[in-house]
């Protein structure tokens, strides 16, 4: 199957495959994780069975993305080792420590507090449960700030100094944290969760709202994921606006392969809308272009010139065709998912945010819609970082372990059968559930409300429960 | 003032003894898991570690998170030379990760992530003691990097490595279970425990006699003083230790066949910790020499320094809130 690839391509194969399903799972928690504080925050306040209703079941989805989550990012830690092993004798000493303190201040405090937050309400009251449901919220914000800086400080390495074994030593770890590109990283990567999260949950509202309008949860989750869109998506666009001219400050060959831009523009560049890259000839075929706006955005100003990929040299160019087209795919969903929280919003203001069907259905097409925007958002910054691990210093190619084709060819096809095996039923069970109504007893087996020969304790504690639905 | 790296090789080691108990009890179920009888067992055995497990995986990443942050040549020549055992390890902590909430999701496929967690278990462990086993072996390094071949893991020594920690850790699930249940179950484990302490000891008998002849320098380090005198101190320790668990075990005590199981665990661990010192990776590597800068130690004891303490103290509150017997009906599914 992998017949004639090179250990590295198998190994740049490999990191794609994992990194791109695990992404997917903390995309969906740190969201759901910060939903359910404020669900669990709400039913505290107002005592609204509604909101009680709709924690439990939310609740229960993210127990089974949280667990697909913690199993493939434990792969992921061992990963760097196994087929990176020169990146990280390299870069162990800058980025290490870093890695350390999102084990210790985030994964702990989310496999901490995650038993009590699932398991321990009737144990230790609704205050130490609510605070333990605060702390795996902030234990997932704590995660992706650590890995956010670590991978930003692979596209924009400072604070750093090169000693004789050619390993990165820290210098400044202020510098090294904050790096250029890791506060609008870390920024436009925790909206992108949250609007992930509010297109899942508008989703399964939605769907619901579609077979029952006066499904109470239904409302409710769905009138609180629409405000989200409306509030989040606007402010998403221009983070992703300011990270854009932060990425041209410091990998303008990136911005130039998401613009499409091959040759340099010294009197103002034109927005390339759609066409196709054509990585041959050097130009975009049958390009649909408005002039001057691509200067307008990134510059700020009419006329600004900008440079193409003909001033970068050949050999440090990134693929130009794929991360042209995830960049649309991820700018076009971000406008779609704008448009979603306006109509909404409009309904809303008419009053007729129930009792809309083609909105309800626009949400559920929507529904998976964040976490292909997430998917193509990664793969245009990690494509165009390439073909470097750290970003102008340590190319792909220098970065690799020792390890033969064939064993890495064994591990790739081992590591696609089991994801898709594992991450595909997962995936089922979660439709599953998200395809019950909130008021579910049992989101899992049959519904019943028995399960071996004792009665659970959520009849007693989800006053919404329908005995035998 | 005493070596950084030399403070931070204790911290690792001390994550990694962390993992070996705490994720060992928790596997150990899942190695025993086939032997529960009907559903209400099965239920107890998983919902016994459920609220913890996921805590208990966590000291794995810091073990692996940890190496790469302050020795990170030795993650980078560790990682390849036991690359097929890790990426099998992985593998199975997926499977065995999942089931804790598929199983509860489907009841056509319910018998599938029974196995997934059984096997999960067994093969996580096993992998496990192959890894360890090929450590104490020996991993040749040239030049900043893994030289050896891709097989170099696999012997004797290591496969019975392997069989060892499969059979240490089914010991301490089943003094687990003792301790979290009632009846029949109890009883079943109770006995089981007794069959597996035996096996434990054999197999700590058998790598212990093996492990001086792996490296002639561990030869010379057990039967030279200093190092003869740990030769019987250890194995008197041990035995002690056994004695705690198999008197527990005939008294039916609750708490003591767990404790003295860990401490058979912690026993084995210094031991190999002296087989060690002062590599990080026999038979070449040493601690210093794969230690980082002292920036980046300094930089990440800080934090470690103020958080451990805060994820020990919640975490044992995440045992006390768990506390006590197995309810049978409880659970939150």
């Amino acid at each position: 199957m992998f017949d004639g690839m090179t250990a590295e391509t198998l190994a740049r194969m490999q990191f794609a495959f994992t990194v791109s399903f695990h992404i997917i799972f903390p995309a969906f928690s740190i969201g759901v994780a910060s939903f359910l504080a404020v669900l669990n925050g709400l039913w505290l306040k107002t005592r609204d069975d509604t909101y009680l209703t709709l924690f439990n079941y939310w609740k229960k989805i993210f127990a089974v993305a949280f667990g697909m989550g913690v199993v493939s990012g434990i792969v992921m830690s061992y990963q760097f080792g196994t087929n990176w092993s020169v990146f990280s004798d390299k870069t162990g000493p800058v980025l290490g420590p870093l890695m350390a303190y999102e084990v210790l201040s985030a994964f702990f405090l989310e496999a901490g507090f995650l038993g009590i937050m699932l398991f321990g309400r009737e144990r230790v009251g609704d205050k130490l449960h609510m605070f333990a449901t605060a702390m795996v919220a902030f234990g997932t914000l704590m995660s992706a700030t650590w890995i956010l800086s670590v991978n930003s400080w692979m596209q924009t390495p400072a604070g750093y100094s090169i000693n004789d074994l050619g390993q990165f030593v820290p210098e400044d770890w202020w510098q090294i944290v904050f790096n250029p590109s890791f506060p609008y990283r870390l920024v436009h990567m925790v909206l992108a969760a949250y609007l992930t999260t509010a297109l899942v949950v508008g989703g399964v509202g939605g769907l619901h709202l579609l077979r029952n309008r006066a499904d109470a949860p239904a409302r409710r989750m769905f009138s609180m994921a629409m405000w989200m869109l409306i509030v989040v998506a606007p402010l998403q666009i221009l983070a992703g606006d300011f990270h854009g001219i932060n990425t041209l400050e410091h990998q303008p060959a990136k911005v130039m392969a998401m613009e499409g831009h091959y040759e340099s523009h010294p009197d103002g560049a034109p927005l390339i809308l759609f066409g196709i890259p054509n990585p041959g000839e050097k130009r975009i075929d049958y390009a649909l272009q408005i002039p001057q706006v691509s200067s307008l955005i990134l510059k700020h100003e009419w006329g600004a010139p900008l440079d193409g990929l003909d001033t970068i040299p050949d050999e440090n160019e990134p693929p130009v065709s794929i991360v042209f087209w995830s960049f649309r795919v991820m700018v076009g969903l971000g406008f779609a998912m704008l448009g979603l929280g306006a109509w909404a919003a409009w309904r809303r203001y008419r009053g007729r945010l129930y009792d809309t069907p083609m909105l309800h259905r626009a949400a559920m097409v929507m529904g998976p819609m964040g976490f292909v925007a997430v998917l193509a958002g990664w793969i245009t910054t990690e494509v165009g970082r390439q073909p470097f691990t750290v970003y102008g210093l340590l190319r792909t190619g220098d970065s690799l372990a020792p390890v033969a084709a064939p064993a890495v060819a064994a591990s790739l096809l081992a590591f696609i059968l089991v994801y898709f095996f594992v991450f595909g039923a997962g995936t089922f069970y979660l439709l599953r559930m998200m395809n019950k109504p909130a008021g579910t007893v049992h989101l899992g087996l049959k519904d019943g409300p028995i399960r071996t020969a004792g009665i659970t304790p959520i009849m007693q504690t989800d006053p919404d429960a329908i005995p035998g639905e | 003032m005493f070596e950084l790296s030399f403070i931070w090789a204790g911290i690792i080691a001390f994550a990694v003894l962390t993992y070996v108990i705490l994720d060992g009890f928790d596997l150990g179920v899942g190695i025993l898991f086939p032997l529960a009888d009907g559903e209400r067992e099965k239920a107890m055995m998983m919902n016994s570690v459920a609220p913890i497990w996921d805590g208990n995986e966590t000291w794995l990443v810091m073990g692996g998170g940890g190496l790469f942050a302050v020795f990170p040549l030795a993650y980078s020549v560790v990682m390849p030379a036991l690359y097929m055992p890790i990426i099998l390890m992985l593998l199975a902590l997926i499977f065995r990760g999942v089931a804790f909430e598929y199983r509860w999701r489907t009841e056509r496929w319910k018998p599938i992530w029974d196995i997934a967690f059984f096997g999960g278990s067994i093969v996580a462990a096993f992998m496990q003691g192959i890894a360890l086993g090929a450590l104490v072996q020996g991993i040749e390094v040239a030049d900043r990097a893994y030289a050896g071949g891709w097989w170099d893991w696999l012997s004797l020594f290591s496969i019975l490595t392997g069989l060892a920690v499969v059979v240490g850790y089914a010991l301490l699930g089943a003094t687990w279970i003792i301790l979290k249940t009632e009846g029949s179950l109890q009883r079943q484990m109770q006995n089981l425990a007794w069959w597996l302490g035996v096996g434990t000891l054999c197999f700590i008998g058998i790598v212990s006699i093996m492990t001086p002849f792996q490296d002639p320098e561990y030869f010379s380090r057990w039967l030279n003083l200093p190092g003869s005198i740990f030769s019987v101190l250890m194995p008197a320790a041990v035995l002690a230790a056994a004695w705690a668990l198999f008197t527990g075990l005939n008294a039916g005590k609750d708490g003591q066949p767990f404790l003295a199981a860990i401490s058979i665990f912690v026993l084995c661990f210094i031991g190999i910790g002296i087989s060690f010192y002062p590599n990080i990776v026999p038979p070449s590597l040493t601690i210093a020499e794969a230690a980082a800068p002292d920036k980046s130690l300094r930089f990440a004891l800080v934090g470690t320094v103020v958080l451990v303490p805060m994820i020990l103290a919640y975490t044992a509150y995440a045992y006390w809130v768990f506390r006590g017997k197995i309810d049978p009906a409880e659970g939150y599914h």
